[in-house]
């Protein structure tokens, strides 16, 4: 997979050679957050924010703590550079966050992470919990995340979604 | 009731007068005429105000911004400035055309995701060699990605000819890189969108060397 993203051809659909790109209605978009809210614009269906201002504020700012916040400080590619102790800078920083998360999501949620509607909180929060365990932070210490968590992961769209049955999923990985 | 009160009071900023992040929101609340009130959070005096009990009931990730308004408080830059945008009139923060409204997006969490992150003070007190060359490596590998993207997007401005939240974005990210004397020279879409950028009023206001919390010696 790395090898893939740093390859010209790849470059020439994200520069900054990252995954996800998507290629749809003719254009190519980069960045997780603009292409989720570019999908949820322009098809219909359930809402992915909603409709509220303030929810919708909430919404953002939960998915920013996690994909500013979290992930960029732990991925594959900061991971690499870090020289010493690469797993206890990816927990401090899984950590950092989900201390921050826990007492607002508190506040937010209902049956999901704002209210009790799914939204790109919920999309954002699982695949960090899955990131977070790959790093062995023991979710225990944050009681409203691990049971979002749990109850998202009852939902379709999150089981089909999963890392486990993809196209690309190694043998020894699937379930 | 109490949400009318609350619609009726100022909203407050409480952000630090070299912080990118809230030198955004001082820009969006510029573009849209809004008036605020600034509390300064010191970022490295007293070995870090956003570390008080204080400020962590108003955000627990301990960073700044933080906005006070409408009766609630969001923390997360570009939370703050869509949400201004989307309660408020004056011009418009993100384009109405989805396509060029997700390109806004995607040129705003680039820097906001991609790059700030990387370089902000947390973490470069956790690097233990070469902080400057750690953070003049993200700002770079950063800009050598946004460079071909505004090629495309960029008009007048940075998505088309209309200020948008990616111009918010992209400002206070410039400030960053020649701080760390990264050479913008090497840039040349970005070095000429920041020039048009800093022409503009709210962008001036707004700048680091003159909030009510810049020291004597960074006043110009």
């Amino acid at each position: 997979m790395k090898t893939v993203t740093l390859t010209d051809q790849f470059k020439a659909l994200n520069p900054m050679k990252q995954v996800p790109a998507v290629t749809i209605d003719g254009i190519t978009l980069s960045q997780s957050l603009a292409i989720i809210q570019y999908i949820d614009e322009t098809r219909p269906g359930p809402r992915l924010l909603p409709a509220d201002p303030k929810r919708r504020a909430q919404v953002r700012m939960i998915s920013d703590l996690i994909a500013s916040g979290i992930q960029p400080l732990q991925n594959l590619y900061v991971i690499q550079k870090i020289e010493a102790e690469k797993v206890q800078w990816a927990q401090h920083f899984i950590n950092r966050g989900f201390e921050a998360l826990e007492p607002i999501l508190k506040q937010t949620a209902g049956k999901y992470c704002v209210g009790d509607e799914i939204s790109m909180a919920d999309i954002c929060l699982v695949p960090q919990v899955y990131n977070a365990q790959r790093f062995k932070v023991d979710i225990n210490q944050f009681p409203t995340i691990k049971q979002l968590n749990q109850a998202l992961m009852e939902l379709e769209a999150f089981k089909v979604s999963h890392p486990s049955c993809q196209p690309d999923t190694p043998d020894d990985l699937r379930t | 009731m109490r949400t009318s009160l609350a619609c009726l009071m100022k909203p407050v900023l409480h952000g630090y007068f070299r912080s990118s992040c809230s030198w955004r929101v001082r820009i969006a609340f510029a573009l849209k005429n809004i008036e605020y009130d600034q509390i300064p959070v010191n970022l490295v005096k007293d070995g870090g105000q956003q570390l008080t009990d204080q400020f962590k009931a108003l955000n627990p990730m301990k960073q700044v911004p933080a906005v006070t308004i409408d009766g609630i408080t969001l923390s997360q830059s570009l939370a703050i400035i869509q949400y201004i945008d989307e309660t408020r009139p004056g011009p418009r923060l993100l384009p109405a055309d989805p396509k060029r409204r997700a390109q806004v997006r995607m040129i705003s969490d680039l820097i906001a995701s991609g790059i700030q992150p990387l370089q902000n003070l947390y973490v470069i007190q956790k690097i233990e060699a070469e902080k400057v060359q750690w953070a003049q490596h993200f700002i770079n590998r950063g800009f050598e990605a946004l460079e071909p993207i505004l090629k495309q997007t960029a008009g007048k401005y940075c998505v088309g000819d209309e200020i948008s939240m990616a111009d918010i974005c992209l400002v206070p990210q410039v400030y960053n890189a020649q701080r760390f004397k990264v050479d913008i020279n090497q840039f040349p879409t970005i070095k000429q969108l920041n020039q048009a950028l800093m022409e503009l009023e709210a962008f001036k206001v707004s700048h680091p060397s003159c909030q009510p919390d810049t020291p004597d010696d960074l006043r110009t």
